[in-house]
């Protein structure tokens, strides 16, 4: 019996010897699946997505879809740029596409990562804390940031926006706009941005900063609604902006700014969550949480920006959408015009891109990173 | 190179238990000769305890190279301890990967509370002053006990020191220091006075102050083997100062007993974050205060009815302040996001336990329970409403035991009533649940120490003031998390008279459990913004084994403890009805191989004693089991040497201490890196 135990210990003994085994940690390699046909026509070769990742994981990533080849590749950044010490960084925000050169503004990490188009090097690292998102307007970047001065108040931080010369990669000026600062636009040498005063529940931000882009100075706040977030421009100089609403008493809704007089001009009374905008169509969806089911209720839609008037309540009509937790980016392809739209399921997991025809019907699905949300489309020079 | 390390590693490791095995063919003359089995390093206890039981106590805990009750209990098989690094990090206990909330755990019999969010910092509890540490799967083998030692899944009990007086002695002190290799200093003491012949009193206080920097390193390499980065930093924002101040009263009665104790802990600390790309420093900092009262009384009154009764008062101030600033074009801005919040929890508890022996083979017995909780906070700068939610918890529980010849059968019936008042927003509804548990032991043999034990167990854990109140993602609507146990194992007791072993004893255990009504966090249409539900479901399964041996060859001592433990914890949760992409995945930092292993030896005044923790793959926060989630094995050596000595009446004792003695650079939670190797010093006298 005695002998009989000590051999089952010297065997536990084997075992956990066996598995103890500690590697050498590799760098963070992609992996590639074909989801597509190759398609050879149009001005886009693909797009790069950037994936969030949770906060503290450092698990923000980039993955590219290519056009010509059909194929799907997650997680590219560790793979070209191996020496960059714990790779891309935490919690990525937005990625858009100036000149030759992708723009990755990662939030947690306090930097905009500069990257180039083709082959998805470091070029830069621009130090920003707190940075949001991106947006671009003659040769200069404009970044916008919560960050803001020290006050006694923990949550009186009034946020800016960087400015950056996409030559030289080197912040020149910035400007204090409102609290926590979100997406921006520009027109006619006038940056829009959208403050949302997410720090500050229930007394939200319910401003659009009006910035002059040759002083750098804000010269009109406009009074739109609580939590604003999202914004998008269409040809005749109608910005949309869109409110999270503050989850309780006011929903979420979508404005209209009439970039003439600089005016709110419409409230059109719709839950707007995230938006893209094609030619005169905005696509958009909302995800709202219901205390009643203890769930969210979940809808898309399509607005015609000439009319301002829905022209469809669906996006997705195979049915698929019922298999989507949580649409999270939702981009459409300026010429073929297929739809993307990830699935964050519940932002710790591993999410989903889904792609869909115009008439909105499922053409591929494929495992992407963890909070899959912007797209920015890789076009021909 | 780590494949030498690897081979060298497996000769160690079996090489241990041959040698031991060899001894033992050819030396078994010696064994008749007095056991004095001082170093047995975690006891199986034998047959009264129906119940799985480890535990570390006396000279084994003060021999091991822990400090703290979180770095002690990773010995134990099925503790998994979540460990953010550094001296200000937080350290919480997982057993059986039930989740921190489904611990119970004890200080000198009174459970240590936190309604705010049910965590205990168990790297706040020092071991100089403790006499043992136990844990017991399901719940303490006993029905003479309050009906709060009924309400966990698993239950950890920390017994502080009691004054011994030796000959005529009237007085003891301890004084120590303790000194370690990152800027670490650690002076305390202990005074026991006797107040007379029945009453004494002790008084303990320390103070730890360290800087906390250790280095750390990250390191990745091509696929071809080159070197991809290797970066070697400072942890910052580490640094700890800490004072805590304990008396005791300690007094015996006719057939009974009572004490009393007042317990005040301060602490300034950094509370390090989460390492990432371009940000290797933060500096969110954490201040406690913890004050608490307790007293415990014990009588047999007669023959067949005994008494106890405790209480306590509890207060817990912990303020978090987040003041990271940068500069940007010259400017000092806010870095993350700003706060500064206080909270302040009260405590009041009570309680009652009767037990009667109805005959000598059975007993019943009573408790009545009654806590109040609650939790207020200041928060600089928010400008929502906080509740502050106040909790009136009532405990009862009936149990019985019963001896029936091989047989003994424990069962008990738990019922707890929760009502809760706030002064904003919506209250939770009352509650009242209704718990039972059920143990059998069996001894088939007369002549053979071997127990065979099974139990099951319902418990639940309320949902905490911040998953009801904190604002915005906070539900009053959420019930309570299930834990539905199961367990069989056994624990045998080899006979070793005649053989060179003094001990040989090995006790597993296998179980299974089931998370219902799980409380997690659901997605809304907001990253920032959740909401608390009740949509979890995890199964978990695993096997757990400890073997403990002890042998002496002439006057040289030597024991050991080794344990290893299979754990499977399956996420099945569901949300709006789908699978997640993680569905039926191991869940986050659960290991499927973990182990440990304590070799002593002791000759005359002198002690070794080595260490071994081993805790294998698993995945991070990430959750999916994919490749890019894993998180790699991590195992420590760590080394201690001590030797007494006597100068001029004075006790002295000299202890150095090498802990992560292969330098391994290891994380316990993804991007939260563990020191290196590192050295201590410790010397203590008696007067």
């Amino acid at each position: 019996m005695k002998k009989s135990s000590i051999k089952i210990g010297i065997g536990l003994w084997i075992l956990l010897a066996l598995i103890s085994c500690r590697k050498d940690e590799v760098i963070f390699l992609s992996s590639t699946k074909t989801v597509a046909q190759p398609a050879s026509e149009g001005n886009i070769e693909g797009f790069y997505l950037l994936n969030e990742g949770n906060m503290g994981m450092n698990r923000a990533s980039i993955d590219v879809f290519n056009y010509r080849t059909g194929a799907y590749t997650t997680d590219i950044y560790s793979e070209r740029n191996p020496t960059v010490v714990k790779e891309l960084g935490d919690v990525g925000n937005d990625i858009k596409i100036y000149g030759n050169k992708v723009y990755a503004v990662i939030n947690c990490s306090n930097k905009v990562e500069v990257i180039d188009k083709w082959t998805a090097k470091r070029i830069a690292k621009i130090d920003i804390p707190n940075c949001r998102y991106v947006t671009f307007y003659k040769g200069k970047a404009y970044v916008s940031s919560y960050s803001g001065p020290v006050a006694i108040n923990p949550n009186a931080e009034i946020g800016f926006v960087a400015e950056i010369d996409t030559a030289t990669l080197e912040i020149k000026r910035k400007v204090t706009v409102g609290y926590q600062p979100e997406q921006m636009v520009v027109t006619n040498g006038k940056l829009y941005v959208a403050n949302s005063g997410g720090y500050r529940v229930p007394n939200y931000d319910r401003t659009v900063s009006v910035i002059d882009l040759e002083s750098f100075t804000e010269i009109k706040k406009i009074d739109v609604g609580i939590n604003l977030y999202g914004m998008q421009i269409d040809s005749r100089g109608d910005i949309y902006v869109s409110s999270r609403g503050d989850y309780y008493g006011t929903p979420s809704n979508l404005f209209v700014i009439d970039s003439k007089t600089d005016e709110k001009k419409m409230s059109l009374d719709l839950p707007v969550l995230g938006m893209c905008l094609v030619d005169d169509l905005l696509y958009f969806y909302s995800v709202e949480w219901s205390y009643l089911t203890n769930s969210n209720k979940i809808a898309y839609g399509i607005l015609d920006t000439k009319t301002k008037k829905i022209i469809s309540d669906k996006i997705i009509t195979d049915g698929t959408d019922k298999k989507i937790m949580i649409p999270y980016g939702l981009q459409v392809h300026p010429e073929t015009k297929e739809i993307y739209i990830t699935d964050a399921q519940n932002y710790v997991v591993t999410g989903y891109i889904y792609c869909f025809t115009p008439d909105g019907r499922l053409k591929w699905k494929t495992t992407a990173g963890n909070i899959p949300a912007h797209f920015a489309f890789i076009y021909k020079n | 190179m780590y494949n030498k390390k690897r081979t060298r590693l497996i000769l160690f490791l079996t090489i241990v238990p041959l040698v031991l095995h060899a001894q033992a063919r050819r030396d078994t003359v010696s064994a008749d000769s007095i056991k004095t089995l001082k170093n047995v390093i975690i006891n199986a206890k034998p047959f009264q305890e129906v119940i799985p039981v480890q535990s570390l106590s006396g000279k084994q805990l003060e021999n091991l190279a822990s400090h703290n009750v979180a770095d002690a209990l990773r010995y134990f098989a099925g503790t998994q301890i979540k460990d953010y690094g550094g001296l200000g990090g937080l350290k919480t206990v997982d057993v059986r990967n039930m989740g921190t909330h489904h611990v119970g755990v004890f200080y000198d019999g009174i459970q240590l509370g936190n309604a705010q969010n049910g965590v205990t910092d168990l790297g706040k509890y020092s071991l100089d002053d403790m006499e043992a540490l136990t844990m017991y799967n399901g719940q303490k083998s006993e029905i003479f006990q309050s009906a709060k030692d009924f309400a966990s899944a698993s239950t950890i009990y920390m017994k502080t020191k009691r004054p011994v007086f030796e000959d005529h002695k009237q007085t003891n002190l301890l004084l120590r220091y303790k000194t370690m290799s990152v800027n670490y200093h650690d002076p305390s003491f202990r005074l026991e006075q006797k107040l007379g012949d029945k009453v004494s009193l002790s008084l303990s206080s320390e103070y730890i102050r360290s800087n906390g920097q250790y280095q750390f390193r990250y390191k990745r390499n091509n696929q071809d083997g080159t070197v991809a980065y290797d970066t070697t930093a400072t942890r910052q924002n580490s640094d700890i100062k800490a004072l805590r101040i304990e008396s005791g009263l300690y007094g015996k009665i006719d057939k009974g007993s009572w004490d009393a104790k007042v317990y005040y802990y301060d602490s300034k600390r950094g509370a390090p974050g989460a390492i990432v790309e371009n940000k290797f420093a933060d500096g969110y900092r954490q201040n406690d205060q913890s004050f608490f009262t307790q007293a415990f009384f014990v009588k047999d009154f007669t023959e067949k009815y005994k008494f106890q009764a405790r209480a306590k008062y509890a207060y817990d101030d912990t303020r978090y302040i987040a003041r990271d600033t940068t500069s940007i074009l010259g400017e000092t801005v806010t870095e993350g996001a700003q706060s500064d919040d206080s909270y302040y929890q009260h405590e009041m508890y009570v309680s009652v336990v009767n037990m009667y022996s109805i005959l000598p083979i059975w007993d019943v017995s009573l408790s009545a329970d009654f806590q109040y909780n609650r939790l207020d906070a200041t928060r600089r700068g928010i400008q929502t409403q906080f509740s502050f939610p106040q909790r009136y918890t009532a405990l009862f529980s009936l149990a019985s035991s019963l001896r029936l010849g091989k047989f003994k059968v424990l069962g008990s019936v738990l019922g707890t009533q929760v009502t809760e008042q706030v002064r904003y927003n919506a209250k939770a509804p009352d509650k009242t649940e209704f718990t039972p548990a059920l143990f059998i032991g069996y001894t088939p043999f007369k002549q053979n120490d071997l127990t065979l034990r099974a139990f099951a167990k319902r418990i639940f854990r309320m949902p905490t003031f911040n998953d009801l109140y904190y604002t915005m993602v906070g539900s009053s609507t959420l019930r309570p998390e299930y834990m539905n146990q199961y367990d069989v194992g056994f624990n045998y007791a080899v006979p070793v008279e005649n053989g060179f072993l003094d001990k040989f004893s090995i006790q597993a255990d296998a179980y299974y459990t089931h998370t219902k009504d799980k409380i997690v966090a659901a997605p809304t249409g907001n990253l920032f913004r959740w909401m608390m539900t009740n949509m979890g479901q995890v199964r978990g399964k695993g096997i757990e084994s400890v073997i403990n041996m002890g042998t002496h060859i002439s006057k040289l001592n030597l024991a050991a403890n080794l344990t290893y433990t299979y754990s499977e914890s399956r996420d099945y949760t569901k949300f709006v009805g789908l699978e997640m992409s993680s569905y039926g995945d191991q869940i986050p930092y659960a290991p499927w191989h973990s182990g440990s292993a304590i070799l002593n030896a002791g000759y005359g005044s002198w002690n070794l004693n080595y260490s071994f923790i081993y805790v294998g793959k698993r995945y991070n926060g990430n959750v999916n089991n994919i490749k890019v989630n894993e998180v790699q094995p991590w195992y420590t050596h760590d080394l201690s040497a001590q030797k007494s000595f006597t100068v001029n009446h004075y006790r002295l004792k000299g202890t150095i201490e090498l802990n992560n003695a292969l330098n391994q650079h290891y994380e316990v939670i993804y991007n939260y890196p563990m020191p290196g190797r590192t050295f201590k010093f410790i010397i203590s006298m008696e007067l």
